[in-house]
């Protein structure tokens, strides 16, 4: 039954039309847990907010949980979904690039949508920025595409690496995410003299 | 208790005092989050993105010097999608997006034509930086073929080991240069 992608033909018409109404939950979504503010966004790295760790770990566990029970009851079918192949270079270095980026530029691609639609003039920069930065690797870089798909070492996903079963995962990412809120909590409490007064 | 009272009546008769509502609680926006993530997958098959959508609108716009000059690189052919490179479901994504955050900021009152920095910099200072950082993880993100959505939330929560990798190395990065970037923030 699901994804719906697997088994219908979509024209470019209605394909287009599901990512603007999907884009419109993602970005309120976004807005509402306070991503469209640089400072609330990096306050993550100086540990007196925690929200993006947060918002991040329960998106992920509410997907996975959701994922692992509709696949559990037949409704899902997990080998039709597109995976990224691991590139163990390319998302190591690109993952530390991105990293320096997004606590220097105070956002990340996604998140500047919600700051530019709240009117942060910084927002509306990084994604100048951005823009003129996935313009540089196309322009003068177009190579490392190749060199990704060379270097690559396929599909890697936890339950093929480990023999463990999706269900189990989804548990202990459960029980990880409570016994992080229950950390976070303590991180907060320890570094709440760097929050900015309101 | 007059006074109590007094304050109550003039907060409520006077619209200029509303103030931006509060975020919501972090947990439930994950929550919804999840859902919208959940739900692309089960529509399209795949998760979410948005670096794409601005690799297509780079495309249209570097179209614009020449399709021949396109041709010399693949990640540009890969986006010009027969000269309709704008036709490009990331980018309906982006827009999207745009739509809903403004919504959501709407109706809590957050919208605010400001530059969001620490009390130590300038305003001009803090622009600087947010060309340069978002110069920066957008060639990051091409290079490890994703960003926060596409990769970490995306990758992440169908157990992909890529967007995990990604995830740490962001994280690690981030760390370490926000106790070199404290002025900008704190």
């Amino acid at each position: 039954m699901f994804p719906l992608s697997a088994f219908n033909e979509f024209s470019l018409g209605s394909e287009l039309a599901i990512a603007l109404v999907l884009g419109l939950g993602f970005g309120f979504a976004l807005e509402r847990a306070g991503f469209g503010s640089a400072r609330k966004l990096t306050a993550v790295f100086y540990l007196y907010d925690m929200a993006v760790v947060k918002v991040m770990f329960t998106a992920v566990v509410t997907t996975l949980v959701g994922l692992a029970l509709l696949s559990g009851a037949g409704l899902f079918d997990m080998s039709e979904i597109y995976l990224e192949t691991t590139n163990w270079t390319a998302q190591i270095v690109g993952g530390l690039l991105f990293g320096a980026g997004f606590v220097v530029g105070g956002y990340c691609p996604g998140t500047s949508m919600a700051a530019i639609a709240t009117g942060r003039k910084d927002g509306m920069v990084f994604a100048l920025g951005m823009l003129t930065g996935v313009w540089a690797y196309a322009e003068f870089t177009p190579g490392l595409d190749d060199w990704y798909k060379a270097t690559a070492s396929g599909v890697i996903t936890l339950p093929q690496a480990t023999g463990i079963g999706m269900g189990w995962w989804a548990l202990a990412f459960v029980a990880f995410l409570a016994f992080g809120a229950w950390g976070m909590a303590r991180l907060e409490r320890r570094f709440a003299y760097l929050r900015p007064a309101p | 208790m007059s006074t109590l009272t007094h304050a109550g009546v003039g907060a409520a008769a006077d619209p200029t005092r509303a103030v931006a509502q509060p975020f919501m609680n972090p947990y439930l926006a994950g929550f919804l989050l999840g859902l919208v993530l959940l739900a692309t997958y089960a529509v399209t098959g795949r998760g979410l993105g948005a670096t794409a959508g601005f690799a297509a609108l780079a495309t249209w716009l570097a179209g614009f010097a020449g399709v021949e000059h396109l041709q010399a690189s693949v990640v540009h052919m890969k986006y010009w999608n027969e000269g309709a490179p704008l036709l490009n479901w990331t980018l309906f994504l982006l827009v999207g997006a745009l739509v809903g955050a403004a919504l959501s900021g709407w109706q809590a009152r957050r919208f605010s034509f400001t530059t969001e920095r620490g009390p130590r910099i300038t305003d001009r200072q803090r622009l600087v930086l947010a060309f340069v950082g978002g110069f920066i993880a957008a060639y990051g993100a091409k290079l490890a073929k994703g960003c926060t959505s596409g990769q970490a939330l995306t990758g992440a929560s169908a157990l992909n080991v890529s967007g995990l990798v990604f995830l740490g190395a962001v994280f690690l990065a981030a760390f370490v240069v926000a106790q070199l970037v404290r002025k900008e923030w704190l």
